[in-house]
C-alpha cells in the first residue's frame, strides 16, 4: 500500500487533489481511498487530505500517520504545523514553491530522504500561467506522476478532466503537463 | 458499474435507483452530500416521478416523510446528530404508525460541546425508537444496505435507519460498484403499502390507544422486529444472489473459527480492526471479529452462537451511555448471559467525536484485554493527565468554569467560536 498525505490551505484544492489522485489510480485498475481530514474547512486554514493506493481492497480507516509521499501545497505551513510527522525514511517530498530547499531551511529533512525523493515544483506559478488562479493541486499531481509509478500522466490528465470538464480542465491538464516535464527535466539534469 | 466515487454520492445514486417518490431533506453535516446528490438527480431529470421537498427543519423532514408514506409513497430522508434529536418525536411516530420510511443517518457525535465528527451517539439515542438500525462497514455496503432497506421496510411495514459513519465513509472517495436500474428493479418490487390514506376510502391512522390495547400494539412492534431477524438474512442472501456480492445480514465473522479472543464492533472501524487482526494473527495470536450489521433488531441468538467458544470478548464501540457504559457492550452482555461458560467481556469506548481509532491503539487494547484486563469501561486513548488535572481543578474551585473550554485551554488550543 502506498500512502499519500497532502497538506495545504483551504481553497487550494487539497481535498480535490487527493480525490483526483484516487481517480487516476482507479483508472489504472488499482484500489484507492481518498479522504479529507474532516475539519470544518475554512479558506486559508491548514487542511490535510489523504490518498491510499493499493492492489487490493483498502480496509484501513485511520488517518495516514506514516506517509510514503508528502505533498506540501503551501510552504508557509512549515512554520505552523509539523507536516513531516511520520514521513517514512524512504519517502518522497514534493513541495510547491519557487524557492530552494535551502531557502526554506529544509536541508536537514531533504538529506534524510533518498536522493531524488525531495522535489520542488513551482506549481502555483504553473497554475497562474495556465488556469489564472492560484490552485496548485493539478500541477502537483502531474509532478507526482513523474516521481512514482503508481499513476501515469495520462491517468492524471483523465482524472483532472473528469473533475473539471471543459476549459478549466484543459487548463489544469496543461499545468499538470508542465509540472510533469519540470520534474523529468530536473531528473535528467541530476542524472547528467 | 465500478466507479471511483464519494460515498455520499454513491448512496445518492443507489437511493435514486430505488425509485423514491418523495424525498424531504434538511441539510446537516455530514449527510448533506447525500441529499444534495439526490437533489441534483431530481433536478436533472435522472430521478423521475419523485418530489424533492426542501423543508424548514428536521422535524418537518421526517413529518413530511410520514405524511408521504401514509399516502402510499416511497419516502426517504436523511439526517445526523442534533438533526435526529430534533426529529425525535417523529422518529417514534414513524415506527409507531408502521410506516416504511428509509432514512440515512450520517453518524455524528451529539453536543454539547458541539462536534461535527463521527461517532455513534446519534444512532444510540434512537436505538429503542422501533426502527431497524443497520450499520454499514464500507461504502459498498452503505450502497447495498439502502437497497435492502427499502425492501425490508416495505415487507415489514416499519422504518429502517441505515447508519453510515460520518466523514469516514460519507466523505471518502473509493471504488464502489453501483448496480444497474434493472438489477434494482428486479430485486425491489414497487411499494405495496399495507395501509394508505385515501380520500376515496377514508381511514384513520394514529388514533389514540388506551390501556386496553397499548400493550398489544407494542407487543406487535416487538414481534415485527423478531420477524426482521429472519427477513434480514433472507434478503441479504437474495441480494448476494442477484448482485454477486455479500452485504448486510445480521452479523458476519472474520477469522473467528479458532479464535480465543473475539472483537465485536459496528461500522467502518471494522476495516481497521480486520487489518489489526491480520497483523496479530501473524504473531500467532488467535483473534477474530464479529461485525454487527443489524443493531436493531439485536441478533442475540446469532451472536451467542458466534461468541460461545471464545475466552475473551472485546467490544469496541463509538458511543457511551453516560453513567452506565457502552450500549453495545451492554447488549452483547445479554447475548452472553446464560451461556454455561461465558467468555469474559471487555468493554472499550473509542473514536468519540471523531478521534481516530488506530491500529496501534487497537493492538494495545487487545493485548491488554488478555494480559491485564480492566474493570468497567475502558476509554481508548484517554488523555488521563488532562482529565486528572480537570478533576483536581473542579475539586479545588467551586466556580471552575466550563469543562470543555478548560480542557481546550489545557491542550493549548484556542477556544474556537461556535460554528458549524
Amino acid at each position: 500500500m502506498f500512502q499519500v498525505r497532502i497538506h495545504g490551505r483551504g481553497g487550494q484544492g487539497v481535498v480535490t487533489g487527493a480525490e483526483m489522485l484516487s481517480v487516476a489510480a482507479f483508472f489504472e485498475g488499482r484500489h484507492a481511498q481518498a479522504f479529507p481530514s474532516f475539519g470544518s474547512e475554512r479558506t486559508g486554514a491548514p487542511v490535510v487530505a489523504f490518498c491510499r493506493i493499493a492492489d487490493k481492497q483498502i480496509r484501513l480507516r485511520e488517518p495516514i500517520l506514516e506517509p510514503d509521499f508528502l505533498i506540501v501545497q503551501d510552504p508557509t505551513l512549515f512554520k505552523v504545523i509539523d507536516v513531516f510527522a511520520g514521513l517514512r525514511s524512504d519517502g518522497y517530498l514534493l513541495v510547491n514553491t519557487n524557492k530552494t530547499f535551502a531557502e526554506l531551511h529544509l536541508g536537514q529533512v531533504v538529506d534524510r530522504l533518498p536522493k531524488g525523493h525531495a522535489v520542488i515544483v513551482p506549481a502555483t506559478e504553473f497554475a497562474m500561467k495556465h488556469v489564472g488562479r492560484p490552485v496548485p493541486n493539478a500541477a502537483l499531481l502531474g509532478a507526482f506522476a513523474a516521481l512514482t509509478q503508481f499513476v501515469r500522466l495520462d491517468s492524471v490528465e483523465h482524472a483532472i478532466g473528469e473533475a473539471f470538464p471543459g476549459k478549466v480542465g484543459a487548463a489544469n491538464i496543461a499545468a499538470a503537463r508542465e509540472a510533469h516535464e519540470f520534474v523529468l527535466m530536473q531528473q535528467r539534469e541530476s542524472a547528467a | 458499474m465500478l466507479k471511483q466515487i464519494e460515498g455520499s454520492h454513491a448512496m445518492a445514486e443507489a437511493i435514486a435507483l430505488c425509485r423514491p417518490e418523495v424525498i424531504c431533506a434538511y441539510p446537516i453535516t455530514p449527510q448533506t452530500h447525500i441529499v444534495e446528490g439526490l437533489g441534483e438527480l431530481v433536478k436533472e431529470g435522472a430521478l423521475v416521478d419523485c418530489e424533492y421537498i426542501n423543508v424548514e427543519s428536521e422535524f418537518a423532514a421526517l413529518s413530511v416523510a410520514i405524511g408521504a408514506s401514509a399516502a402510499g409513497a416511497r419516502a426517504y430522508t436523511a439526517t445526523a446528530s442534533q438533526g435526529l434529536l430534533f426529529m425525535a418525536e417523529a422518529v417514534y411516530n414513524a415506527s409507531g404508525l408502521g410506516l416504511p420510511i428509509v432514512m440515512t443517518l450520517g453518524n455524528r457525535a451529539i453536543g454539547a460541546p458541539i462536534n461535527i465528527w463521527n461517532d455513534h451517539s446519534d444512532a444510540m439515542s434512537m436505538r429503542d425508537a422501533g426502527w431497524l438500525q443497520l450499520f454499514a462497514e464500507t461504502n459498498q455496503e452503505a450502497v447495498d444496505l439502502h437497497i435492502q432497506a427499502f425492501k425490508l421496510a416495505e415487507e415489514l411495514s416499519m422504518p429502517v435507519m441505515v447508519c453510515v459513519d460520518g466523514f469516514i465513509l460519507t466523505h471518502a472517495v473509493e471504488r464502489i460498484d453501483i448496480p444497474t436500474q434493472q438489477q434494482v428493479d428486479a430485486y425491489l418490487p414497487p411499494y405495496d403499502p399495507v395501509q394508505v390514506l385515501d380520500p376515496a376510502e377514508p381511514a384513520s391512522i394514529g388514533a389514540m390507544v388506551g390501556p386496553e390495547a397499548f400493550t398489544e400494539v407494542r407487543f406487535l412492534a416487538h414481534y415485527k422486529q423478531t420477524l426482521a431477524l429472519k427477513l434480514i438474512p433472507e434478503f441479504s442472501e437474495e441480494f448476494s444472489k442477484a448482485f454477486g456480492r455479500e452485504s448486510g445480514g445480521l452479523l458476519r465473522t472474520y477469522r473467528a473459527e479458532d479464535a480465543d479472543m473475539l472483537v465485536v464492533a459496528m461500522g467502518s472501524v471494522c476495516g481497521t480492526i480486520k487489518d489489526t487482526i491480520d497483523e496479530m494473527r501473524e504473531d500467532g495470536i488467535r483473534i477474530g471479529l464479529v461485525v454487527i450489521v443489524s443493531f436493531r433488531p439485536f441478533p442475540v441468538a446469532a451472536l451467542r452462537t458466534a461468541l460461545a467458544a471464545a475466552k475473551n470478548v472485546v467490544v469496541v464501540e463509538k458511543s457511551i451511555a453516560v453513567g452506565m457504559g457502552g450500549q453495545l457492550a451492554d447488549n452483547v452482555d445479554v447475548a452472553l448471559r446464560n451461556l454455561p461458560r461465558p467468555p469474559r467481556l471487555h468493554s472499550s469506548v473509542a473514536g468519540l467525536g471523531g478521534r481516530p481509532i488506530t491500529r496501534a491503539s487497537l493492538h494495545h487494547l487487545f493485548r491488554q484485554a488478555s494480559v491485564q484486563p480492566w474493570e468497567g469501561t475502558n476509554f481508548l486513548d484517554l488523555n488521563e493527565r488532562v482529565v486528572g488535572r480537570e478533576i483536581h481543578r473542579t475539586r479545588k474551585n467551586r466556580r471552575s468554569g466550563p469543562t470543555a473550554e478548560n480542557i481546550l485551554r489545557q491542550l493549548g488550543k484556542s477556544v474556537p467560536p461556535v460554528a458549524e
